[in-house]
């Protein structure tokens, strides 16, 4: 049946069929209908989790941290401040290698008060070790979701995954939804170092300095290994379903001499601008970044590259044009917009590609010196 | 076809967000590409807030907002007291008003169904607000928005009260062609 649904919807929808045991999130402001929707599906018996609603979002992460490490599948959901508050149990989760799948709405941090669309949120949790994939579609919030249980609980993964969806452009935007039958796509979880009582062992125990760095290059193994199983998971996913991802999606790049690299819904905007730009005679290329960690090899030998961050990292650049920068090799045109909601459309996207001076940075809407 | 684009305008609580739903889901059925999406920003409950729809032959990739549209849909016409409905509204574009007295705009097709009245008298009364959602349907169907037969569906798909239809049907058949 053609469904009509929200970003917030479609991702709890992909999580009824996933059925994880457990869900455990902090119901209240910055919380978003996602578990609103979590919370119906389980009290008419649709969801059979068990639902905890905990005091705050450190104590939803370290409930799903605490039901994950028994063995069983677990989901959690936040949005901006709720994200950050976890941040302890965001590296806890992903340091004791549990296969945890949260949806971040990607909302701007305070102050100013601002509940808008925003990356900087989820990318100050760029370096917990959380994989992170960020959508731009209804319907991919719900295909990215279903993905990511099938990717984190990977025997070569087992490590967290944060699915993004833009603050109200998405979460509350409603598109149509096509559900899937999900099958056999997801296999049973098996969690090899989980709580077993027959066999006692150990856990959070100390690990001396002859033995941390193994860990951390474990973690760091593992999320190397996950490209693989990323790419299996979107093909087979493609092959079930009809619906391809990549690590990127690329719209017009193959000819182009200039490509405008950005993540989420303005990805999409900047098809448009792309079309517009083609009229022209302008051979630009829309790149929308899906997955950020794993970082992917881009491949942009001999273009232009113009980076929108949607998020800053202050004292440095925005964040996806320093790391485009440092991967490449060379210049780029970083225009940072889009903070806390800002208006861009795709005529803006197109005056950035026109307008870019490789090398700058142009703060969209500020007059001031930059 | 090009993107077509609608602004609703209505109050906090009134069922703007719920018409764009609506009307978005017909447009699905019959075949085509639709997103509504609400301008939030801080909505008490009897401010003015506007709704957007977006229909297309095409998938839709704009996220940005409506700022040209080419139908302005007014379920609460006091707004007009208070907000300039016709705001970027294109040229020759068209104008809808839940009203029971005409009222024209040079330049622009207006046109007015007393939908409070239908909803009254079909008794669509929810917490004491007579219910616009539904009735402004048929009248988005008169206009050839979308088809008869997916303002029904949609609307059957998310109220079981067959008064919803009936009011939606009444307003199609009181708006002029």
């Amino acid at each position: 049946m053609k469904k009509i649904a929200t970003g917030n919807k479609a991702v709890a929808e992909a999580v009824k069929q996933v059925q994880p045991t457990v869900v455990a999130a902090y119901p209240i402001t910055p919380q978003t209908e996602i578990v609103e929707q979590i919370a119906e599906f389980v009290s008419t018996g649709e969801l059979k989790s068990r639902y905890i609603p905990v005091e705050s979002e450190h104590s939803a992460m370290a409930a799903c941290i605490g039901a994950s490490i028994t063995g069983i599948r677990t989901f959690t959901a936040t949005s901006s401040h709720g994200l950050l508050y976890m941040h302890e149990m965001t590296n806890w989760a992903a340091g004791a290698r549990l296969p945890i799948v949260m949806a971040n709405v990607n909302r701007s941090i305070g102050p100013g008060w601002n509940i808008w669309a925003e990356h900087t949120d989820a990318l100050q949790e760029r370096d917990t070790g959380w994989l992170q994939v960020y959508v731009s579609t209804v319907q991919e919030a719900y295909d990215a979701t279903l993905m990511a249980f099938r990717i984190a609980e990977h025997n070569d993964v087992l490590l967290p995954v944060m699915v993004n969806l833009d603050g109200f452009s998405l979460s509350h935007i409603m598109q149509p939804l096509d559900t899937v039958e999900l099958g056999d796509f997801i296999p049973p979880m098996h969690l090899p170092h989980a709580i077993d009582p027959k066999q006692p062992a150990g856990y959070g125990g100390l690990t001396g300095p002859d033995q941390h760095f193994k860990f951390r290059w474990d973690i760091e193994r593992s999320m190397r290994d996950s490209v693989k199983v990323i790419e299996e998971t979107e093909k087979d996913f493609a092959t079930r379903f009809g619906r391809k991802y990549g690590f990127t999606d690329d719209y017009q790049c193959d000819d182009a001499d200039v490509v405008v690299v950005s993540m989420g819904t303005l990805g999409k905007e900047a098809e448009v601008a792309i079309d517009i730009l083609r009229k022209e005679g302008i051979r630009a290329g829309s790149m929308r970044l899906r997955w950020l960690r794993p970082f992917p090899k881009l491949n942009l030998n001999g273009k232009d590259i113009v980076v929108i961050d949607r998020d800053y990292s202050f004292g440095f650049g925005g964040i996806l044009a320093t790391s485009i920068r440092a991967q490449q090799k060379i210049d780029v045109y970083s225009v940072i917009a889009g903070l806390g909601g800002q208006e861009v459309t795709y005529e803006d996207i197109a005056e950035f590609i026109r307008k870019r001076r490789l090398g700058e940075e142009f703060w969209f809407g500020v007059n001031d010196r930059v | 076809m090009t993107v077509f684009e609608i602004r609703i305008h209505s109050r906090g609580g009134q069922g703007g967000v719920t018409a764009a739903r609506l009307l978005a889901l017909a447009a699905i059925h019959d075949g085509k590409y639709a997103t509504a999406c609400p301008f939030y920003g801080a909505e008490r409950r009897g401010a003015p807030i506007v709704s957007f729809v977006r229909i297309d032959d095409k998938p839709i990739k704009i996220y940005s907002q409506i700022k040209k549209p080419d139908l302005i849909v007014v379920l609460d016409a006091s707004v007009m007291d208070v907000v300039d409905v016709l705001q970027g509204l294109k040229k020759g574009g068209r104008v809808f008003i839940n009203s029971a007295g005409k009222k024209d705009f040079s330049g622009y097709i207006t046109s007015y169904v007393d939908l409070t009245g239908i909803s009254l008298s079909e008794d669509l009364v929810v917490a004491g607000s007579p219910i616009l959602n539904t009735p402004v349907l048929g009248a988005l169907a008169k206009m050839g928005i979308i088809s008869v037969d997916s303002a029904k569906k949609s609307i059957r798909e998310m109220f079981s009260d067959e008064r919803n239809v009936k009011a939606a049907e009444a307003a199609y058949k009181e708006l002029s062609s």
